[in-house]
């Protein structure tokens, strides 16, 4: 008879069996006999977060930037109630998780027992798939079955709820057999004669725009390499999403920066006269599209998802392909460089006149700010912060609100999964924590959170973990003492009735990171900005960085709500003209 | 029916509705239905009718009838949606105006009444599949399948003859002939 091992063994040999090095946990009453069992196991290394949405959050940083699916393990009851957020976060932006949950022994399901909850029930909407093991016949499947849901196809969170006498019972293990696919769920469903018909209209095109997504970056790095080759056998523009960043170079001249709400001039004009749309790996999101009625309405539109909901959810596509970005543009590639052989120069002759249009566009030079001698701009320093960091392979987080956007704006990426921040659900507390677990899965490059001083006194208690783990990352603070993002809008729609919105006693950040045991620096004025960063940079350590910028800057330019592309506000000179008014101010 | 769009959208187009049927064959395993009907009501679609049981016991298989209206658009995102969720096997779907497909719906009618007013509504039901389930001097159990609309009308119209209790499934569909789905 072969060997038997308990549920909590069993946990970590399908761990083991699963390539997975690191977990981000937080230890209780429900889990204890699966952290009982950590010590045999040398091969998997522990995070203690100090909160169990940092521990969600921590594994998106590791997931996003490695690649490998994040895993998390936490208690019963409030353990899991607490990881929401970040499977939510995770759910929205596709980032695959693994979230093992300790639950109440089975004979307990039901009575309310302490620290029960109804943790399938809660997570069911935020997740891809959850289960709840009953039985411990059924737990190493469920558990390989889990990564396979969360890495395959369109990536997100799962969730396996494990009653505690499940830990204890005891089974014999076999190693997984090779996958089969799951109820014929295959991803690719194009053809060639979709691809043809793509290069047909490409070739027709006298005003096409390639606009690529977060898909790109989940397709892996190979599929940024086949989608930096699609743009320069065609010569078309590119703009990205805010997922989509680094997918494509940030400086490549080709590039027109990111497009949406806050997005450059030239890329929401481009996407609003264009005469084709590709979409590669975006699903149409309402910080994109703007006014839905009045979106690019002169263009075919074409688009390429691995998730097939997605296709005509928001807008109506003129064709569709549906296959992982990578296979998908492959595929297109292949066929430019067989039979289009003169595609090249012909079409950049065709579309020579719409270059000419976009650079007029880029002319207003749409992300212009004033800067001043006397305080720092947050611009100014999210460029210095760039332009002092760009050499190197640097990772860049982020909270959520305006940083977040001028981060967007003014740091070039080049690469893919350099860039982790919260789109879809828009978390604040999202940096910190997710820098502790891109940092623990580069841990020689450098991380730094570009953060808002309201969003990261969210997950602050994380400071603790990346101390404990000795993680130098950097919380690099645009302090401007206000939810800026709230303020600014609370300025152009509600007549600057800024309510709640203004971060009253805020800490002494210097303090605060010395408290933690991590170096603290700050900088109010724009001529010791550069030295500063540079020490931040050199510190080899945690740091909280407490930069005082000019509080009442706002992120421009701006769609405003309900409005469409070509109506943007490019800075604070025009706001009076294009004021908001009726259904638009009702909108989020 | 809620717009299922976001709220930036405020569309300004509004599509026509239609009704379809839609058919769902789903692993019968615990909380299969919540993930179905929470899918609904999470993303704001409408559920008119439903019915659910198990049809194959060896292959663990539960089939769920939905009957749902909405835009094109909408139908085919309810669709795709469904065809996401782990345990789902295969959906099928129809308009409710398809002739190759039937569709019934069950409903129980207790009256309650003289000999004569039962009489009458026994004899109003006659249409309908009607079978006689309970039989007491003063009352009566009838079963009839029929339409939705159909249902409908009678469960009005056999109030004046001492209707007092109404039961009734959701719609269960078919093909005609000897078409599957597949």
């Amino acid at each position: 008879m072969s060997k038997l091992f308990t549920g909590a063994e069993i946990v970590f040999k399908c761990l083991e069996d699963q390539g997975v090095d690191f977990i981000f946990g937080y230890p209780g009453g429900a889990v204890l006999p699966i952290y009982d069992e950590l010590k045999n196991h040398s091969s998997i290394k522990h995070i203690l977060v100090r909160h169990e949405q940092g521990a969600g959050h921590a594994a998106e940083g590791y997931a996003r930037s490695s690649g490998k699916p994040g895993v998390v393990l936490v208690t019963s009851g409030p353990g899991a109630t607490n990881v929401v957020t970040a499977l939510t976060d995770a759910y929205m932006d596709s980032v695959p998780l693994v979230c093992i949950s300790g639950q109440v022994p089975t004979h307990l399901i039901g009575t309310d027992a302490f620290q029960e909850c109804d943790t399938t029930g809660i997570t069911r909407p935020c997740t891809k798939h959850n289960w709840l093991v009953k039985d411990i016949k059924d737990l190493s499947k469920t558990l390989h079955e889990a990564f396979r849901v969360a890495t395959t196809g369109r990536p997100g969170p799962v969730l396996v709820d494990i009653p505690k006498d499940i830990q204890f019972a005891k089974i014999s293990y076999s190693k997984p057999k090779p996958v089969k696919k799951l109820n014929g769920k295959s991803i690719n469903h194009f053809s060639q004669r979709d691809i043809d018909e793509l290069i047909d209209l490409m070739n027709k095109s006298k005003r096409p725009i390639i606009y690529s997504g977060g898909g790109v970056i989940n397709s892996g790095p190979e599929a940024s390499d086949v989608l930096r080759e699609l743009v320069q056998l065609t010569g078309f523009p590119i703009t990205s999403t805010l997922q989509g960043l680094g997918a494509y170079p940030g400086d490549d001249n080709q590039f027109l920066g990111m497009l949406g709400m806050h997005g450059t001039y030239e890329a929401n004009n481009a996407m609003h006269d264009c005469d084709l749309l590709i979409n590669i790996g975006a699903r149409f999101d309402d910080r994109i599209t703007g006014k839905i009625d009045e979106f690019s309405p002169k263009s075919k539109k074409v688009h390429i998802d691995i998730d097939p909901s997605s296709i005509n959810k928001i807008i109506k596509v003129d064709l569709s392909l549906v296959g992982d970005v990578k296979d998908v543009l492959k595929g297109i590639n292949k066929t430019l460089k067989k039979k289009n052989f003169n595609f090249n120069k012909s079409n950049k002759h065709q579309i020579s006149k719409w270059w000419e249009q976009i650079q007029k566009w880029r002319t207003k030079n749409s992300l212009h700010f004033n800067n001043s001698d006397e305080t720092i701009k947050p611009q100014h320093a999210v460029q210095r912060l760039y332009e002092l960091t760009k050499h190197k392979d640097t990772f860049v987080t982020t909270e959520v609100g305006q940083h977040q956007m001028w981060a967007a704006q003014h740091y070039k990426f080049n690469k893919p999964n350099r860039w982790m921040t919260s789109g879809g659900l828009g978390t604040m507390g999202y940096g910190l924590p997710a820098a502790v677990g891109v940092q623990i899965a580069h841990p020689k490059k450098l991380v730094i959170d570009i953060a808002g001083e309201a969003s990261v006194l969210m997950t602050m208690q994380e400071m603790s973990t990346a101390v404990q783990y000795n993680l130098p990352i950097k919380i690099f603070i645009l302090n401007n003492q206000y939810m800026g993002m709230v303020r600014q809008w609370q300025e152009l729609l509600h007549e600057k009735n800024y309510s709640e919105s203004y971060s009253e006693a805020l800490p002494d950040f210097i303090k605060l990171a010395e408290a933690y045991g991590c170096k603290g620096i700050k900088a109010e004025t724009p001529i010791e900005l550069d030295e500063k960063i540079k020490e931040m940079v050199q510190f080899d350590g945690p740091v909280i960085f407490d930069c005082r910028v000019d509080p009442n800057e706002n992120c421009f330019p701006m769609i405003p709500s309900g409005k469409p592309h070509n109506q943007m506000i490019l800075g604070p000179s025009e706001k009076e003209e294009n004021k908001i008014t009726g259904k638009g101010k009702a909108l989020v | 029916m809620a717009n299922p769009k976001s709220a930036y959208s405020v569309s300004t187009k509004k599509e026509k509705s239609d009704t379809h049927i839609i058919v769902v064959w789903v692993d019968n395993e615990a909380g299969v239905l919540a993930r179905v009907v929470g899918l609904f009501s999470g993303r704001g679609y409408n559920i008119e009718s439903l019915a659910v049981a198990e049809v194959d016991a060896k292959r663990n298989i539960s089939r769920i009838t939905i009957v749902t209206t909405g835009s094109p658009q909408v139908i085919d995102q309810i669709k795709l949606q469904l065809k996401k969720l782990v345990p789902v096997h295969k959906v099928a779907d129809f308009n409710r105006n398809d002739k190759s497909v039937i569709f019934k719906e069950m409903a129980l009618f207790k009256i309650v009444g003289n000999t004569n007013k039962i009489k009458k509504a026994i004899n109003a039901c006659k249409k309908y599949n009607a079978v006689i389930l309970d039989r007491t001097k003063k009352s009566n159990v009838i079963q009839i399948t029929a339409l939705r609309r159909e249902i409908d009308k009678m469960s009005k119209n056999l109030k004046k003859f001492g209707l007092v209790s109404v039961s009734r499934t959701g719609a269960v569909a078919m093909t005609r002939g000897d078409k599957i789905f597949n």
